[in-house]
């Protein structure tokens, strides 16, 4: 049987182009959905939200899923992004006009909390596990103490007059360049290198892997894109207060990675936009929401990872089903034949 | 597994029915509505102040609606949650006008209703926040307020504590991460400075170490003040009115509207510390007035519990939206509908239970500050109190 060209390709060429495919068709959906008046307020300030958060959950993926220490100051990596990225479009609010502003921002953004990701992974590369885990929850709530005391992130009242300028577009956008970035990296020489990493360090530096090259590079490239989000964020919300950056946010993205799968970015896109939309559909609930949330969350997270849920899963996966109706059909047909 | 499935399953049932349930209790009456939406933290942290919202303006519309509506119209009003963050709040806001919603109450605490009064101006709907204390809450034309503004306490408790001879030597004790706190303390000070008050000390705290006070009290202690002013809420003055005992410091402490609540937040048998604790608020719930009265009494039987600042804001914002809605004379459906409510926000006069209120083109309430005084465990008045 001749192959097509979709099976002819790598494995891992596949998945990241059903995860384009994925983002693609949800944008397109939305877009063929507000040009045909069907698309509802609520929803529609619901799609910026949506690409922050898989911004945010697919560069946490990135220290968490692929180099395999966990982080808990994603948040901080975040807000100093927004407070960077909306202190330049303020200066640049009568200069530059929109289209350029908002892409020089994140620009901005992003290069400043990679900054902060560099600072931060240096004395990080000492340590490991829990301990890493620690100090990168202090450096968040450290940084959210200097904004509030600094002037000119408009202390506690909070930053504002940040132009408005962040469209579902924009945010796609971003989140398709993220992507890019980070399949490319996960499925290159360095990529493998820096899961390697997680597998055994001692086993990687033995064939000459240069951990702690490595261990920045990714704590960088993933401050990087928090920077983007807060940017994104500080460019949706008209006012940016540093409360809201606290220790709660970073839990907030680790269990959409948690949710959506260590390793798995696909998982983490889909799970980024499951809990964005899930508290916000659930508004008739009133008084009840927050508390069935929270309940969903543990359902999700125990069928998540029990075995048997899996096992189910797979057996209704729409590949497989679409086999089995093929095989089905075939055995038929060829039952006709032979009758 | 089958188990497990059927238990899930029962669960998501569950969920179904109780939206049928809440989809029920939420239905709009028939006939032509005024909808009235806002938002507030009816969860997290600061659950509090959106409850009191919520229940007072829920209060205001049972009564304007036994009352027969206005204008033919009954009034309908929502409060969404927002947990106090200016994202949720934005979403609260889009959902409730998919909702339909006529008015905005804008968002409970200043973050978010900066957020929402962003969406509301595009929108050119009329928003009347029961609490955004903070400058830009209301810094469109659409835009009003029921509280003071930030600034205008701090500057309203400095001509006070100058004009009636409170103090002469002031300490000042803020919230350095809390912006409701900064934006007082700071119009405090330089109006201080103004009408010619001496601050001696200027001490602060933030929301990660809002439980010791000492070393800022000492501080007080040391510099000789007579007067102690605390621009934070209730939660931290129980603690600062305690370790102050313990410690012996002798001043006037002089709160603002965010202190209100101190009576419950110390506790019965701490109560001797709150003899003489002053506090600027237009709301006592103690007060004599008849309206504030019977707006007490009813809010205590309808919810068990004493109505705070919060609740009688969001009380006094839908009589006032009703009143404006009285004035403009204009059905919801015409096409300037938004253009007249704002109109009319100006022209209106609300005797509300937080004082009787008029509003400038910039959405600031025109109405006396009041002080009260603690004695006996009960607000009375500066006046009452000195006579």
């Amino acid at each position: 049987m001749k192959k097509n060209l979709f099976q002819n390709m790598k494995k891992t060429s596949r998945k990241n182009l059903v995860t384009y495919l994925i983002c693609f068709s949800f944008f397109a959906a939305v877009r063929i959905m507000g040009a045909t008046d069907n698309l509802t307020r609520h929803f529609s300030s619901l799609l910026v939200p949506i690409c922050i958060n898989v911004i945010l959950a697919v560069s946490l993926n990135l220290v968490i899923g692929f180099l395999g220490e966990l982080s808990l100051g994603h948040a901080g990596f975040m807000s100093v992004g927004a407070y960077a990225g909306c202190l330049f479009a303020i200066k640049f609010k009568e200069i530059l006009p929109a289209a350029v502003r908002l892409p020089l921002a994140m620009l901005v953004g992003g290069m400043v909390a990679a900054l902060f990701g560099l600072l931060v992974g240096i004395p990080v590369l000492r340590l490991k596990g829990d301990y890493l885990a620690i100090v990168t929850l202090a450096f968040g709530e450290i940084l959210r103490s200097v904004i509030i005391n600094l002037n000119f992130t408009g202390g506690a009242s909070g930053l504002k007059g940040t132009p408005q300028d962040a469209t579902f577009t924009a945010g796609f956008a971003a989140v398709i360049l993220t992507l890019f970035v980070i399949l490319n990296l996960a499925d290159s020489k360095h990529g493998r290198a820096i899961m390697s990493l997680r597998e055994n360090a001692i086993a990687a530096s033995s064939v000459g892997i240069n951990a702690n090259g490595y261990k920045l590079m990714v704590f960088s490239l993933s401050a990087f894109f928090a920077g983007i989000a807060g940017v994104l964020y500080g460019s949706s919300v008209s006012i940016l207060s540093a409360s809201t950056f606290d220790y709660n946010k970073s839990i907030e993205i680790l269990v959409m990675v948690v949710l959506g799968g260590m390793g798995s970015i696909r998982g983490s896109v889909i799970a980024a936009a499951l809990i964005t939309i899930l508290p916000e559909s659930m508004r008739a609930l009133a008084d009840y929401r927050m508390l069935i949330y929270a309940l969903a969350l543990i359902v999700m997270m125990i069928l998540g990872t029990s075995e048997k849920f899996m096992l189910l899963r797979h057996a209704l996966s729409p590949r497989r089903l679409l086999s089995k109706a093929v095989k089905h059909f075939r055995y038929k047909k060829e039952g006709q034949n032979n009758g | 597994m089958k188990k497990f499935l059927s238990v899930f399953m029962a669960g998501v049932m569950a969920c179904g029915m109780l939206t049928a349930c809440s989809g029920n209790s939420d239905s709009q009456t028939e006939g032509k509505v005024l909808y009235i939406g806002g938002s507030g933290p009816l969860t997290g942290d600061y659950a509090t102040y959106g409850t009191s919202v919520k229940q007072g303006a829920e209060l205001a519309m049972e009564e304007i609606n036994a009352a027969g509506g206005v204008n033919g119209y009954t009034v309908y009003v929502k409060v969404e949650d927002d947990q106090a963050d200016p994202l949720q709040a934005v979403s609260a806001y889009a959902s409730l006008m998919d909702d339909g919603m006529n008015v905005s109450l804008g968002g409970t605490t200043s973050g978010a209703c900066i957020a929402v009064s962003e969406e509301a101006y595009k929108d050119g709907l009329l928003m009347l926040t029961p609490s955004g204390s903070q400058k830009e809450c209301t810094q469109y034309d659409n835009g009003f307020r029921v509280c003071f503004q930030d600034p205008d306490q701090g500057k309203y408790a400095a001509k006070f504590i100058k004009d009636n001879n409170v103090g002469s030597k002031v300490a000042i004790l803020y919230e350095k991460s809390n912006d409701y706190s900064v934006g007082i303390y700071e119009n405090f000070a330089a109006t201080a400075e103004e009408v010619g008050l001496e601050v001696v000390t200027t001490q602060a705290f933030t929301d990660q170490s809002n439980q010791d006070f000492s070393v800022q009290l000492q501080a007080v202690k040391n510099s000789g003040a007579d007067l102690l002013f605390m621009p934070f809420y209730a939660q931290q003055a129980a603690y600062v009115l305690t370790q102050a005992d313990s410690m012996g410091l002798d001043v006037v402490f002089f709160g603002v509207d965010g202190m209100d609540g101190i009576l419950e937040k110390i506790g019965r048998e701490n109560q001797h510390l709150t003899e003489g604790v002053m506090l600027l608020t237009p709301f006592a719930a103690s007060s004599t007035e008849e309206n504030v009265v019977s707006f007490v009494n009813r809010y205590k039987s309808k919810y068990n519990a004493v109505p705070d600042q919060f609740a009688a804001d969001a009380y006094d914002a839908v009589y006032a939206i009703v009143e404006a809605f009285k004035t403009a004379g204009v059905e919801t459906d015409d096409e300037t509908f938004n253009e007249k409510m704002i109109a009319a926000m100006t022209q209106i006069t609300v005797e509300g239970v937080t004082g009787t209120m008029q509003w400038t083109a910039e959405g600031e309430p025109n109405k006396e500050a009041s002080a009260v005084v603690i004695k006996d465990g009960a607000y009375v008045t500066y006046q009452d109190y000195t006579a």
